[in-house]
Formats: C-alpha cells, structure tokens, sequence
C-alpha cells in the first residue's frame, strides 16, 4: 500500500530538567495520530515523559554543502570556548 | 474457592485473552508501521491483564496459568461473542474495539470499588492501559465515519453487523449478579447506561447510525459461542495440544 500520510519528527523527553531530544520519524494522517503513533513506537520501553512532534516539511535545514562556510569558522577561534574555567563536579548536564 | 467467584474471574480473563488472541492476528498486518505496533501493544496489554487473573486462579487453585488458556474445552470460556468475532478489515477490527472498550473501561472502574481487594488491585493497574485503548479506538471510529463516502460507509456496515454483540455485556450472569450482591461488584444496568451513552456519542460525531432495531447475541458467558470460537481456540491452544507439557 502507498503511504501518503505526510512524515512528522518525534522529540521525547527522557525524564523532567532535561530537553527534548529527536528520536526518529513517522507517518501519520495528522498531529494528533502522530502523538499517538510516537506514544506507541516511541515510548514503549518507558523511553519518555513528554512527546513532541513536527511536521518534517515545517523543518528548515541547513544545507550539508554549506558546512565549510557555516561551520568551520568556528574551528580555528578557540577562545569561544569556556575551556579555561574549571567546572565544579557538582555541575551535571554540562 | 467459591464457584461464582472464579466464574466471575474467568469470564473477565477470557475477554480480555480472545480479543488479546484476535488483535495479535494483525501482528506484520497492519495498514501501516505505526498501527501494526498499536494493536499489537493492545493486545499485548489485554493478555497481560488476563495472565494476572489466570495466575491468581493458579495460585488458589494449586494449577499452572497456562491451564487455562491452552488446556480448557471451548464450552469452558466464558468470553464475550463480541471479542471472538474475526477482525474482517480495520472497520470491523475498531468497531469491535469501541464496543469492547467501553464496556471494559466503565466495568474496571466499578471493580476497582469491589470488596475483593485483589480483583480490585488487578483492576486499578489495567484501567489505566484500558483508558489509553479507548481513547484509540474512539478515534479511529470518528476520523473513519467521519472521513471519506468509503470509509463512512465500511464503518455503517461494520456497526450495523456487530450491534447484536453490543448488548450481552450488559446482561448479568449468575456470576455477575453473585459479586453485585456480595462483593458489592458493579452493576451492570447502572454500567450500561453510563457505557451506552458514551459509545452513542462516538457514535454520533462519528457520523454513524446506531441501528435501532436490533436482535441480540448471547451465550458466551455461558460458553456458548458462535462458529469463529473453536478455530481461533485451534491456533491459541496447538502447542499444548500437539505437545502436552511443552515448555520454552
């Protein structure tokens, strides 16, 4: 059979105080099977406490042959990193 | 153990362990990826509802669980004619459902409140799950009746042939009567009447018709069931049969 249902990205957050993190895709007819489908595909092995999904023509992506000019000015210019700071051990999720 | 007790038990396991058998049917059949997942992890929560009612007659009784889904005649289930009916296409399959589900939620939230506290407890840890296949097949019946001439129309037909199993949920067997008076179980008028009126609005933003004359099909609780019972019995109980005893 032909899906024609449009594609949506599924975000989950794994637990409270962290961010969503994008776990995959999938077909769905609209947002609120989306939510239900990613509850069922996604979230089975208690994966999760909160579901987001997009639709993933909404997304705007950068173009990977653009990578020299966006990304590798940043290389070379080592003083934007905070690497000079010790951080305490008591600061986690750095 | 009192005989209208485990008949009570037994009735509600076997619901929930044919309809569970049914829904595996459509495990690597399903419309798509994401709905094959769905049903299979409904079904997989019906069969784990029914293990814990098998394994408390097991531990009373001094059997093994697996007695009594794989080694019991077809006139010893107590399910439900509505779950052992064949899933046909995706508008049987949730027409089905939403039937079932309604019948199951509302009753799960009265055996909750029941005096036998282990039915109780047993009852509080599935109607969670219940609720989430409720909210499923509540809305697969709205987004098909209300969806194209096709699917209203294969969603009508679906309602208009599984009405006549819509009914006997409701009707009281000894068993049932005996834990309403004694257990204070649920009251399956009272229950009905709250069930009904729900499925009915379903039923209407789905832009379907509930047919209003309708004969009523009974017995399962009994263990009279219709013609689908003895081959899905067939598939569900092979191992055992062909090798006694087998284990894995």
């Amino acid at each position: 059979m032909e899906n024609n249902w449009p594609l949506y990205e599924v975000f989950i957050r794994s637990k409270n105080g962290l961010s969503h993190k994008h776990v995959g895709s999938l077909h769905a007819a609209d947002a609120e099977m989306a939510l239900e489908n990613a509850r069922d595909v996604y979230t089975r092995r208690n994966e999760g406490v909160s579901i987001w999904v997009v639709k993933a023509a909404d997304i705007k992506a950068s173009d990977p042959a653009d990578g020299d000019f966006l990304f590798e000015p940043a290389s070379d210019k080592i003083y934007r990193h905070p690497t000079f700071y010790d951080v305490p051990d008591a600061v986690k999720h750095m | 153990m009192e005989l209208n007790r485990k008949k009570f038990i037994l009735q509600w396991a076997d619901n929930s362990m044919i309809l569970g058998q049914r829904l595996s049917e459509w495990c690597g059949h399903g419309p798509v990826l994401e709905q094959d997942i769905a049903l299979t992890n409904i079904a997989l929560d019906l069969i784990g509802e029914a293990r814990y009612l098998y394994q408390l007659l097991a531990s009373e009784e001094g059997t093994s669980e697996d007695d009594y889904p794989f080694l019991r005649k077809e006139s010893e289930f107590y399910n439900l004619l509505l779950v052992e009916q064949p899933n046909e296409d995706w508008a049987y399959t949730m027409i089905r459902q939403v039937i079932f589900d309604h019948f199951h939620y509302y009753f799960l939230s009265e055996v909750m409140k029941c005096a036998d506290s282990q039915l109780a407890d047993i009852a509080a840890k599935s109607v969670k799950e219940v609720r989430y296949h409720l909210k499923f097949s509540s809305e697969w019946v709205i987004r098909l009746g209300d969806g194209t001439v096709e699917s209203n129309q294969r969603m009508q037909k679906a309602v208009d042939d599984m009405a006549k199993f819509a009914a006997e949920p409701y009707l009281p067997s000894e068993a049932d009567v005996w834990m309403q008076d004694f257990q204070q179980g649920p009251d399956l008028n009272n229950l009905k009447a709250i069930a009904d009126k729900a499925l009915y609005e379903i039923i209407e933003e789905a832009k379907l018709q509930w047919p209003d004359q309708q004969t009523i099909r009974k017995g399962g609780k009994e263990g009279r069931h219709s013609e689908h019972m003895g081959y899905l019995l067939a598939t569900m109980q092979y191992m055992q049969r062909a090798y006694p005893g087998l284990d894995w």
